[in-house]
């Protein structure tokens, strides 16, 4: 029998009276039907929900990682970890470390391709209004930070270019913080104190997460790290000039008891690249740079491009992962009812003799027992596809977590249900074919 | 029988072996025999004489290995699985002991499924698979399950059955085997008339009753014709080979 004279044999007449027949012959046996069909059921769902909540996931990740902005490089200045200079630091009391003014003049004037630079300065201390106060971190920053970073004002406005020079008296707070701070009232055009000063609220901007700690477990440092993932980080902005003005270089914190003092110039640097191909390269070159004038690690870099390509990579690893699991769960959902369709074909031998004395060639016999296979996954792959489109709403619903079901997903998946009813159909159909009319007969 | 009328069935020496594993048994040991249209032939034999193994060479379920088998005047021993099938659905209707209907399939279902395989239309085969039921007593009961139905009604959908594609010859293994005489005898009228009207049937049976209502009876023993009624009377056999 060849397979272009099996093709020819089908009519659409025939074809729908053998599924009709299908239908007939699973219904007889109905638990068992739904039993073979359960393993293609759950490889299907679990397959479209787990590419739904991957999907989901990496979706969320990479939304943090493009609002830190695809064309920045984010430098940030760290305590380093190097002890050679650690006793140094010790005597003169004070630790100074970090970025300076004049690692942002020598980028400016060395990397090609830089548009613009964002210096950013913070320190971390009590915000008042009267007698509310929130322990926040205080960031001086220049007027285009929101542009660069991404990042929605939600009421009000950013300080402008003259502010900064006139080192006016004007801070910007982070939703939560304003929440916080004004639970009743609105914040805007009121005056919050910070030490000895006030300033006057003139924007809200959105509060927002950490990254994924996933993501090199230093973007956190966007607001200031040292806070809990989760909870919210309160955040005010001021222009730089101001900031300087105020605190001068040095900054003394008192932590539980003891006391340090700090010399950081800048807490926090984005360099844009104007042309998205060069930022890598700019990494490169940056990276180089600051060699030269910090010899013991005092800063760290952040590249969302790069991270927003590793992100891809974790995905792409993801994905073989579960292709792999899907591929094994519908080869055991498969070989399931391969093993029925067995059972099937020797408990239903005398049948098939009889239709083969009253007329039905081999390839009749074929179609018959295909077509119950194929019935059988198929119905277990639109259950699956149900189930799969169901379980990602319901731990959207239970547990916030973003899931996406792209639309490809349902459809490969049923496709390959149906594939594999085919695959794991056809040895048990030949084998019901093969049979010889009289042997097949005189079976009990 | 003169000449003139062509032999619907002809046998030229057929044999039939079966291997098993070191030595052969042979069922058939060289049967020639002609039957002709509208013949109503029992064929009766002791136990193992071969009688099932040559209804299933007449109804090509299974070949010769010997000798040539001619079903209309065409030799179809030598015919593959698709052709052999496409005979057994159009040309011989089947009646067996444990009268095999599907159980899936309401009686006008069973006695459509030859319809089926001839690709009938769904409408027509319907129509015509009523008209059966209806002409085997069963016209009530077209939506009944097999297990429904006693013996006798049973048989009476495989004979239906194998009325459905119009065939040359109906074959029937001890279509009464499994029946009280009352449901056989019922079966043995309905053959009765379907020879009355032209149709050539060979049944098998031990019953030497219903070996009288036909036409013409043939013995097997040992895999070879011991009688033929048609030639009056014993036929010269060869003393079975030492096994
Ligand atoms: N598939 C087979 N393999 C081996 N031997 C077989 C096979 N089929 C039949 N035989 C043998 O062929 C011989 C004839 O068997 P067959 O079934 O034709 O007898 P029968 O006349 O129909 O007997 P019964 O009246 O009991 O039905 C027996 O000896 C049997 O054992
Ligand atoms: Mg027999």
């Amino acid at each position: 029998m060849t397979w272009t004279s099996f093709i020819e044999g089908i009519s659409p007449a025939r074809l729908e009276r053998t599924i009709l027949l299908g239908v007939k012959s699973l219904w007889m046996h109905k638990l068992r039907s739904m039993l073979t069909a359960m393993g293609i059921v759950f490889g299907v769902a679990s397959v479209i929900a787990m590419l739904a909540i991957g999907e989901g996931a990496s979706h969320e990740a990479q939304e943090q990682i493009k609002n830190l902005g695809s064309q920045n490089i984010i430098l940030q200045s760290i305590k380093a970890t190097n002890s050679a200079d650690a006793g140094k630091e010790e005597r003169s009391f004070i630790l100074e470390y970090g970025l300076t003014f004049r690692d942002i003049d020598q980028i400016q004037a060395t990397i090609p391709g830089v548009s613009v630079v964002v210096p950013g300065r913070k320190l971390q201390d009590f915000v008042w209004r009267i007698e509310r106060n929130v322990d926040a971190v205080i960031m001086g920053t220049v007027p285009w930070y929101p542009v660069m970073r991404n990042r929605e004002l939600l009421r009000g406005r950013f300080f402008t270019e003259i502010e900064m020079k006139d080192r006016s008296n004007v801070c910007v707070l982070n939703s939560d913080m304003a929440a916080k701070l004004f639970p009743l009232s609105e914040a805007l055009g009121q005056e919050v104190r910070l030490q000895t000063s006030y300033y006057t609220v003139i924007g809200i901007i959105e509060s927002r997460q950490a990254v994924a700690s996933g993501s090199g477990g230093g973007l956190g440092g966007d607001t200031g790290g040292g806070k809990d993932e989760g909870e919210a980080t309160m955040e005010m902005l001021l222009p730089l000039s101001t900031l300087l003005e105020r605190f001068g270089e040095v900054l003394v914190k008192f932590r539980s008891g003891s006391f340090e003092a700090e010399k950081v110039e800048l807490h926090e640097v984005t360099v844009k690249i104007e042309d998205p191909d060069k930022v890598v390269a700019a990494a490169d070159a940056i990276k180089h740079l600051l060699s030269r004038n910090h010899k013991n690690m005092d800063y760290k870099m952040v590249v969302p491009l790069e991270l927003l390509r590793q992100a891809a990579r974790t995905k792409q690893i993801f994905n073989i992962v579960l292709g792999s699991i899907a591929a094994i769960s519908l080869l055991v959902g498969g070989i399931g009812i391969m093993n029925i369709m067995l059972a099937t074909v020797t408990e239903r031998t005398r049948e098939i003799g009889i239709r083969r004395a009253l007329g039905a060639k081999q390839r009749d016999i074929v179609l018959q027992f295909l077509i119950e296979t194929v019935l059988l996954s198929g119905a277990g792959g639109v259950i699956g596809v149900v189930m799969g489109l169901l379980i990602p709403m319901v731990i959207t619903h239970f547990a916030g977590m973003l899931t996406i079901v792209q639309l490809w997903a349902p459809v490969l998946a049923f496709t390959i249900s149906v594939l594999t009813g085919v695959v794991f159909g056809i040895y048990p159909a030949m084998r019901a074919a093969s049979m010889s009319p009289v042997d097949a007969l005189r079976h009990e | 029988m003169s000449d003139a009328i062509e032999p619907i069935i002809e046998l030229k020496g057929v044999e039939k072996h079966y291997q098993m594993g070191s030595f052969t048994v042979k069922a058939l040991r060289g049967i020639s025999l002609k039957i002709f249209p509208g013949n109503y032939i029992s064929i009766l034999g002791p136990s193992g004489g071969g009688k099932s193994t040559m209804l299933n060479i007449l109804g090509c379920l299974d070949q010769p290995s010997v000798g040539e088998y001619l079903l209309e005047g065409k030799d179809v021993s030598h015919l593959d699985d698709d052709d052999l099938s496409q005979v057994r659905g159009k040309r011989l209707g089947f009646i067996f002991q444990s009268y095999n209907l599907i159980q899936q399939l309401s009686v006008v279902e069973n006695i459509e499924v030859p319809l089926y395989y001839q690709g009938v239309p769904a409408a027509e085969s319907r129509e015509r698979g009523i008209k059966l039921a209806e002409q085997v007593g069963l016209g009530e009961r077209l939506d009944h399950r097999p297990t429904e139905l006693s013996g006798g009604q049973q048989q009476r959908v495989a004979i239906a059955r194998a009325l459905a594609n119009d065939p040359a010859v109906i074959l029937a293994d001890e279509a009464t085997g499994n029946l009280d005489s009352k449901s056989g005898g019922d079966i043995l009228r309905i053959f009765d008339e379907l020879n009355e009207q032209g149709k050539t049937l060979i049944l098998i049976t031990h019953d030497e009753g219903m070996a009288e209502r036909t036409s013409r009876t043939i013995r097997l023993r040992d895999g070879q014709v011991e009688f033929d009624s048609m030639f009056g009377g014993k036929q010269e056999i060869q003393p079975p080979e030492s096994e």
